[in-house]
């Protein structure tokens, strides 16, 4: 890591990966300023020495060089692929998902941010995080495109209706960070926008608690799914269910009919619940019913919590390191000066 | 060729040599033309419209940005008034300027023909693009557009309750006038060419626009097709784009940046041409490995149809499909830079004028280059993730688009405007727009670059406080920018009333254009020329008078 904090002008970062960013685009400078300063003094030094000193003079004749342009056609080549493969190391770190990470699910709407944490508080065009620890956003948008974008992360995502989209990112430094969409979205696409508050794990863990919830993502998917929706009228009968087993799929290969292998991810859950008939299970009928329109992007969010649930795989990581000792506990007074 | 006006003179009337201007006088004589020369003037006049209005536009977005918030215009308006702006500069501006003005006027006569391939085609064209124009005005006045030029799916299908049709119909219908212009200038590079002009004496704004014509007719029909199924799922509700319908919006990206990448080489590509001939013809000196500027164009056309995807980093597509897409894009600079240092070459040795055009070359070099390279940081999947959909792509694609596309233009503009009017504008005031555009230019958006990197998005109304320093920096310099522009239209107009007479050669220069009367007559040639030169010889086998002119110019300036 590198302090840029002497830079005029050069915003603030804050990941695990933004020094990483910022160095690429200082190399960048250096190579454009390498080739500007070339070009640059020898036009001018040309434009002067040899200024036309007598009308229609005839200079001689030069047709190129081939030596001459190989050898630019090479070293541009050679430094453009270190450019490349700079900005190739730093994407994948961008958006390679790393493995143990504290999940947290946005959904974009017209025009605002709605955030649910996994331990089911939520928040609206605010998004609280605890320093060090990773975060993966899943996200998605009720409407039409939106775009995530933290500039002192110096990352960003687009939010496509339809399907999943993710980010993540380590934050190292508390404090308060803009946050704005990045995809123009309509009428108030510059209003659609809010702050990042990165908190100390124990000023955030007192958010938590101060900000109690009364239901996470997966409590509130399993009461859709067992009493609001009726999935469980197929999906839990035990041997003799007429519905696909759910348990302990996620993250497996599933077959189906037709004889196709897909992994089932969160995408592939939300489709089977809104497409069913898309992607049948070998050995079910293709009985399930859509519930597409019946069910908001934010339910959807819960059901896939739920069934990922059932695999163990909790997606709600965040649960509170110190206990709520009583919900009215004071406000907490972390230093990021979080308003709440 | 011992005399520069012995092939050129022509049909005799009176006195008077008739040129193009001076056949017909009709309304009529205009509008059923079939003479190049004269729609190429019809599309400098329409073109310059769009241009003025779609700088009106420019102006109302840099005046609201002085302000952190909504204030001059609120965010619905201001919303129509960039994609407005995006919409006229793209499709009815950059798109059509250099080659249906410039091209039209001058790639028949500088291949020694009397007129472009298909002179009827031609013309259907030109209105094509008025009908085009009229829709997308007529759209405008009815309550605009707000959909950003780049008209994403499902905003556009399903959300926006603007005149995405009308709009979309009008640049829909404009794309057969570029598909009609490509196939026209093709056709007539390959078939009309005078006796000895081979390939390689082609002068090297040929080329590009014959490159320029390939990417027109291969990329505009998929465009065409894009907006078409924009139109069928906001009338039928089919889905096609719409999740909610069971489309794909991504599909719509990719559809549309595979014309709009290849289409921003369609805007560059033919202002590259137009700077090779400045550059080369104001040094007097041959161009600098002229194939490998000519090769460079077609790489551009040919490797610019696979790396749309470098729009795309962020949109949900895969990380792999991004680093290819990236690899790729680092594979296209390099056509670019062997441009640039060529250009840098010619001038070596050179007999460099400071006249006007020369001028806008050297503000193009400028430009272009921090354009082009800024594209690298772009390019740079890494990079882009931060500062893509900031202030970082708007400086970079005006640098390329103004810095490059709309230089050239007015280089060009000033180059053959003594061609193509037979008058020579005030040169004191050509250079001193030529220094306030070049200003202006990077007042205005180097800023731009900066903020950017400190994350301000595009397309915003409002934006937070912290930025408005460097937006300041921003209208001041658009204000700049603006009187630059301004300038030309008045000396150029005023030299049609007061311009001195330019004479069929004023610069002494071998291209065939320098080699027919100014204005040109009619069929451009009294006889077909000969060419027994090769492109830009300045010495005595181009069969020019050094002597002679030498002499009369000591005489009297601009005989
Ligand atoms: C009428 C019975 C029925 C109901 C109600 C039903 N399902 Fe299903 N579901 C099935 C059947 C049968 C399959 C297997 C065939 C297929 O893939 O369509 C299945 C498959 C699935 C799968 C894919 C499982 C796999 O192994 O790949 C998921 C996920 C799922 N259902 C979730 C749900 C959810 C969530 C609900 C409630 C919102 C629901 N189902 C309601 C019958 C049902
Ligand atoms: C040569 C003339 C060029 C033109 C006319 C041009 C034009 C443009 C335009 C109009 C955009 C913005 C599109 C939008 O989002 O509205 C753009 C973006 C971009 N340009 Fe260029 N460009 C040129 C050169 C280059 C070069 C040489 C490179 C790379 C080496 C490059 C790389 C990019 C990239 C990667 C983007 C996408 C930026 C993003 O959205 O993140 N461009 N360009
Ligand atoms: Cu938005
Ligand atoms: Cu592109």
């Amino acid at each position: 890591m590198q302090d840029t904090s002497w830079v005029p002008l050069f915003p603030e970062g804050a990941s695990s990966f933004a020094w990483e960013v910022d160095a690429l685009y200082f190399y960048l400078i250096a190579v454009s300023a390498f080739f500007a300063i070339i070009v640059v003094a020898a036009v001018f030094y040309f434009f002067i020495k040899y200024r036309e000193r007598e009308k229609f003079a005839t200079p001689p004749e030069i047709h190129g060089s081939i030596p001459l342009e190989l050898f630019w056609s090479f070293v541009p080549f050679v430094i453009s692929m270190t450019i490349f493969l700079g900005g190739a190391i730093v994407y994948y770190n961008q958006y390679k998902i790393p493995e143990d990470t504290m999940e947290i699910f946005v959904v974009g709407k017209q025009w605002m941010w709605k955030v649910q944490h996994g331990t089911g508080q939520r928040e609206i065009n605010e998004l609280h995080v605890p320093v060090g620890r990773k975060v993966k956003l899943t996200m998605t948008t009720e409407d039409v495109l939106h775009d995530f974008y933290i500039p002192a992360f110096r990352t960003k995502a687009d939010v496509v209706p339809g399907r999943y989209t993710s980010l993540w990112f380590e934050a190292t430094k508390p404090g308060k960070y803009r946050l704005f969409c990045a995809e123009y979205c309509g009428l108030n696409h510059s209003g659609m926008g809010g702050w990042v508050y990165v908190m100390e794990q124990r000023d955030f863990d007192n958010w938590l608690a101060g900000n109690l919830s009364n239901q996470t993502p997966v409590q509130q998917g399993q009461d859709l799914f067992t009493n609001k929706l009726g999935c469980a009228s197929c999906h839990a009968g035990g041997q003799n269910q007429r519905g696909a087993i759910l348990e302990g799929i996620f993250g497996k290969e599933v077959k189906l009919v037709g004889g196709q292998t897909v992994i089932a991810d969160e995408e592939y859950i939300r489709n089977s619940i809104l497409n069913p008939a898309g992607q049948v299970v070998e050995g079910y009928q293709p009985i399930m019913p859509t519930f597409k329109g019946q069910v908001t992007e934010e339910q959807l969010v819960a059901l896939v919590a739920y069934i990922k649930s059932l695999s163990g795989q909790s997606g709600t990581t965040a649960a509170p390191m110190t206990p709520a000792t009583d919900g009215t506990t004071a406000a907490p007074a972390n230093t990021a000066g979080a308003g709440k | 060729m011992e005399n520069v006006d012995s092939i050129n003179t022509g049909e005799e009337k009176g006195e008077e040599k008739v040129n193009y201007l001076t056949n017909g006088f009709s309304v009529k004589s205009w509008l059923l033309t079939k003479d190049h020369k004269r729609i190429a003037i019809m599309y400098l006049i329409s073109v310059s419209v769009f241009f003025v209005l779609g700088g009106i536009y420019a102006g109302l977005i840099r005046l609201e940005l002085l302000t952190p918030a909504s204030d001059l215009l609120e965010s619905g308006s201001y919303n129509k008034v960039f994609t407005q702006h995006g919409v006229i500069m793209v499709f009815f501006y950059l798109i059509p300027a250099i080659p249906a003005v410039l091209g039209n006027f001058l790639l028949p006569i500088m291949i020694g023909a009397k007129d472009l391939a298909f002179p009827r085609i031609n013309l259907l064209s030109l209105y094509i693009y008025w009908v085009g124009g009229s829709l997308t005005l007529f759209a405008l006045m009815q309550g605009g557009v707000d959909t950003g030029w780049t008209f994403y799916t499902p905003y556009s299908t399903t959300f926006s309750n603007s005149f995405v049709m009308l709009v979309g119909l009008g640049v829909f219908i404009n794309g057969f006038s570029s598909i009609l212009t490509g196939l026209n200038f093709i056709v007539t590079t390959h078939t009309m060419r005078a006796p000895g002009m081979t390939w390689f004496r082609l002068p090297l704004f040929v080329w590009a626009q014959y490159a320029t014509s390939l990417v027109m007719i291969l990329g505009t029909p998929v465009v065409a097709i894009t907006i078409l199924l924009l139109a069928v799922e906001r009338l039928t509700q089919t889905g096609i784009f719409d999740p909610a319908l069971g489309g794909d919006p991504i599909l719509f990206q990719h559809l549309f940046w595979f014309y709009s990448h290849p289409a921003v080489y369609i805007m560059i590509l033919p202002s590259m041409g137009v700077i090779s001939e400045l550059i080369s013809n104001f040094s007097r000196k041959k161009i600098f490995g002229y194939e490998f500027i000519a090769f460079s164009s077609i790489a551009i056309a040919v490797f610019g149809f696979l790396v749309w995807g470098h729009h795309m980093f962020v949109s949900g597509q895969s990380i792999y499909a991004g680093l290819v897409f990236s690899f790729l894009t680092m594979v296209v600079a390099v056509p670019s830079a062997i441009k640039v240092f060529n250009w840098t070459a010619t001038m070596y040795k050179g007999s460099i004028s400071y006249d006007t055009p020369m001028l806008y070359a050297i503000g193009f070099l400028g430009l272009f280059l921090i354009g082009g390279l800024t594209g690298l940081f772009l390019g740079s999947v890494g990079l882009t993730v931060h500062v893509t959909d900031t202030y970082f792509v708007v400086a970079h694609f005006h640098y390329v688009m103004v810095g490059g596309t709309v230089l050239g233009y007015l280089g060009g503009i000033h180059y053959w405007w003594p061609k193509m009017t037979g008058k020579m504008y005030s040169e004191f005031w050509g250079r001193i727009s030529a220094m306030l555009v070049f200003i202006g230019f990077n007042l205005t958006f180097f800023p731009q670059f900066i903020l950017g990197y400190q994350g301000m998005p595009r397309r915003y109304a409002a934006y937070p406080e912290e930025f408005q320093v460097l937006n300041i920096f921003s209208t001041a310099g658009a204000s700049v920018l603006g009187i630059g522009m301004i300038l030309p239209v008045i000396y150029l107009v005023g030299s049609l009333i007061n311009g001195k007479s330019a004479g069929p050669n004023p610069w002494l220069l071998p291209g065939l254009e320098w080699r027919t009367s100014s204005p040109p007559p009619t069929f451009n040639f009294e006889k077909t020329p000969v060419v027994t030169w090769e492109a830009y010889s300045f010495g005595e086998d181009s069969g020019l008078d050094i002597e002679e002119a030498r002499r009369e110019s000591t005489v009297s300036p601009t005989a």
